[in-house]
């Protein structure tokens, strides 16, 4: 469970990237974030797992606040979190299991990740995650020999391998072709529904966020506009989120035609 | 149309301290040249010039290999070892350096800027400066060339290092830390595997230039072919300086092939 | 995630080179250090003289500042007019180096080839060597830096001369231009600043090389690198390296400025 208590993130330039949310997600859900870009859907995913720090507030990551954990208690919080980029953030020029196997640094003291002893158990789950996304004949090719797509599924399988609670995914597909962006968000549902993993996803394309939501959460200005189930959320919904009725580009589907 | 065309477009004005650039830079080379006595020129120069020639058309090939020692090979052979010893020393020790230096490993500025300052003061030193105080403190011979290199190359390769990590995609490193991962293992998954392959690029590079470093060293005693060349220079044993300056020519056009060609396959 | 069941992992490949890669880097330091008879238990009993000679060095004798700074200004008037003479040398031998600029094979190659065999040698062997033909002086020094810059400038020239737009080059043709009105129409705006910045960057390594060709008696500051240490007066040696340093970094500074403004 992730509860957000009054967060708000002010930068340093004054501006408030995030206003007094309160949010509460709970296990197994499938939350899209939607709002234009600039509404503080980066900043808010980005503040669950802490790579930005908020200015007030607090989060709870199962009832642990995350916002007052310091060194190891925070690493260990982290180590249920996954998160997912949109330029995937793998090393290109390392092997894609050593991209899995890097997802599992957190379980082990640093001398042994560093040997690259993993334990069989490690190799085990790298190798199933690469299963389960479909690539694991790529495991010794360099990350960089394949294509975004693909790229895209080693980063899914590193948080697979990372056994996270959470999986915190930043424009997932903003870098992809539609094609490829239906099987990684494919991928991402199947892992949900399967392993019952929590799934935060922010998304740019109104018809995506209603083909895989369960729960939209509509971000403007940085705060809050809507939060609801995706039957409930309507084009005239998705019009005030935006500020303005859905444009052709906000359509994966415009863009295939 | 008998508009003139400057009412139409108006020509640019030049830069009107463009003159006064042009002036400094004439008194520049006024002071430099003046300063310069052109009298000093032996008459026996172009007798020693042909001496040289000759000597490099018709080498002394008895010097390449001496029985008893200090010859050709084993001058080339040391100098290879002293560049391939400081090479790796400097690597090791800029290392750290290199790190403490780069703007995105650190919080602030204070900390990388002292880092720069650091590696510009020790490229500063020249290697033949802290060759002679290596000398004076491990006695002469290669191994003082060895350190002076290895301390010198410092300056440069950890700067160039520094570089590569203030280059490096930041991606990784946060996908690292996301996952819960302390700081020496994102130093280790997330940042080596990015930087090694530049490293060891400009490490090669650094080798390249210490072999020539390597083969002046023995002019002032720190080992390597130097010291057999400036003896045959002083004793005018023309033939001799022939092969040598073959000899180092040789050697280091086959390690830059070398180097390059593993570079090329690096990047 | 279930992990009981063992999946058939793929063959990971072979890590035969790694390891050759490994020994032959070992057996080369190692060798190495055979060769120079490189020892840590010299290094550890050499540590401490180093020591004796850094403390010596201090308090730097400022008085001798004095009679250095004639030797200082020679220094920088060898690398600027060595650096000038090597820079226009290296027009026309970058001209005829640049494939694209020189057709012919016969003539671009056998100029390489001397380019390349300059570069092999070091600047202070050049020194050396002109001291031997002209004698003890600043003009040896300037020879060999002229010599060394013409190497560099030329290389680093020829190299930016080959990767130019080749659009200009081939609309002057169009024109009906010759060879070389198309080098001063397409060629030289095209060129110009990187050649400038190439020469400053020369400027820059030949202000430190300058510094220590008075080892080999070629001029310059080095001499008295030798004199003080000669008689062990560490504390003259001292201002002398700090001079360098501070004119070293001032160069390299104001320079690396003008370059940046260039490009």
């Amino acid at each position: 469970m992730i509860e957000l208590r009054n967060v708000t993130k002010l930068y340093p330039n004054g501006t408030k990237g995030l206003n007094q949310i309160n949010l509460t997600f709970g296990e197994g859900e499938f939350i899209v974030i939607v709002g234009l870009s600039g509404a503080g859907k980066s900043t808010l995913l980005r503040s669950i797992n802490r790579l930005h720090d908020i200015s007030e507030g607090d989060i709870l990551i199962d009832g642990k606040s995350i916002t007052s954990a310091k060194g190891r208690q925070l690493r260990l919080i982290r180590r249920n979190i996954g998160m997912i980029f949109q330029s995937f953030n793998l090393v290109k020029r390392s092997s894609v299991l050593r991209n899995v196997l890097a997802g599992r640094v957190g379980y082990h003291s640093t001398l042994r990740t560093m040997t690259g002893r993993f334990p069989e158990r490690d190799m085990n789950l790298a190798f199933e995650a690469l299963n389960r996304v479909n690539i694991i004949e790529k495991a010794y090719s360099r990350a960089d020999e394949l294509s975004g797509g693909q790229q895209q599924r080693v980063a899914i399988a590193r948080v697979l391998a990372q056994e996270a609670k959470i999986i915190l995914a930043d424009e997932p597909v903003a870098s992809l072709d539609p094609l490829t962006t239906k099987q990684v968000m494919d991928d991402l549902k199947k892992i949900n529904l399967e392993l019952g993993i929590t799934t935060i996803v922010n998304l740019h394309y109104v018809d995506l966020a209603r083909q895989y939501a369960t729960r939209i959460v509509g971000l403007r200005g940085g705060q809050v506009v809507y939060d609801g189930p995706v039957a409930e959320a309507t084009d005239e919904i998705f019009a005030e989120i935006y500020g303005r009725p859905i444009e052709e580009d906000e359509l994966l589907g415009a863009r295939r035609a | 149309m008998t508009k003139p065309w400057n009412t139409l477009v108006q020509r640019p004005k030049k830069n009107r301290y463009r003159w006064l650039i042009y002036l400094a830079l004439a008194a520049v080379y006024v002071w430099a040249f003046s300063g310069v006595p052109f009298t000093g020129i032996k008459e026996t120069a172009v007798q020693i010039t042909k001496s040289i020639v000759s000597g490099i058309f018709s080498p002394d090939w008895g010097f390449v290999y001496l029985p008893e020692g200090e010859d050709l090979l084993r001058g080339l052979l040391d100098t290879l070892a002293i560049s391939v010893l400081g090479t790796f020393i400097s690597t090791l020790l800029c290392l750290p350096l290199a790190f403490w230096a780069a703007v995105n490993m650190s919080n602030s500025r204070a900390i990388s800027g002292s880092g720069k300052m650091l590696l510009s003061f020790i490229r500063a030193v020249p290697e033949m400066v802290l060759a002679l105080m290596f000398i004076k403190a491990v006695g002469p011979g290669s191994f003082a060339g060895v350190l002076a290199l290895g301390l010198h190359s410092v300056g440069m390769l950890g700067k160039l290092f520094a570089d590569e990590v203030e280059n490096m995609d930041k991606g990784p490193v946060e996908a690292l830390l996301s996952s819960g991962a302390n700081q020496l293992q994102i130093l280790w998954f997330a940042v080596l595997p990015q930087v090694l392959p530049g490293f060891l690029s400009y490490m090669l590079y650094r080798f390249e230039i210490n072999m020539r470093s390597a083969t002046i060293l023995g002019v002032i005693g720190a080992g390597g072919i130097g010291t057999p060349l400036i003896f045959a220079l002083s004793t005018r044993n023309w033939d001799r300086v022939g092969i040598i300056l073959l000899g180092i020519v040789i050697l280091i056009t086959i390690i830059d092939l070398i180097s390059g060609a593993i570079r090329r396959r690096l990047v | 995630m279930n992990t009981n069941k063992s999946l058939p992992h793929p063959k990971p490949p072979s890590k035969l080179k790694h390891y050759l890669t490994a020994a032959i880097v070992i057996l080369l330091l190692w060798g190495s250090s055979v060769q120079t008879e490189a020892t840590m238990g010299e290094l550890i009993e050499g540590f401490p003289n180093m020591f004796d000679l850094l403390a010596e060095m201090f308090p730097p004798k400022w008085t001798y500042f004095d009679n250095i700074v004639g030797a200082m200004l020679e220094t920088i008037r060898m690398a600027l007019i060595g650096t000038t003479i090597g820079a226009i040398l290296a027009i026309p031998v970058a001209l005829l180096s640049a494939s694209n600029i020189t057709k012919s094979w016969w003539l671009r190659h056998p100029v390489r080839f001397v380019l390349n065999l300059i570069r092999t040698i070091p600047d202070l062997l050049l020194a050396a060597i002109f001291v031997a033909i002209v004698g003890i002086g600043p003009l040896p020094g300037t020879m060999a830096l002229a010599v060394f810059s013409l190497g560099l400038i030329a290389k680093l020239s020829y190299e930016a001369l080959e990767s130019i737009d080749r659009g200009p080059l081939e609309a002057m043709t169009a024109v009906g231009a010759g060879s070389l009105q198309r080098i001063w129409y397409a060629v030289i705006p095209q060129i110009q600043a990187h050649f400038m910045s190439f020469t400053l960057y020369t400027f820059e390594i030949n202000v430190r090389a300058a510094a220590v060709l008075g080892l080999v008696g070629a001029g310059g500051i080095g001499h008295y690198y030798e004199i003080t240490l000669g008689f062990l007066e560490y504390d003259k040696t001292c201002v002398i390296i700090l001079f360098t340093l501070g004119i070293v970094l001032l160069i390299d500074y104001s320079s690396t400025k003008l370059r940046e403004k260039l490009l």
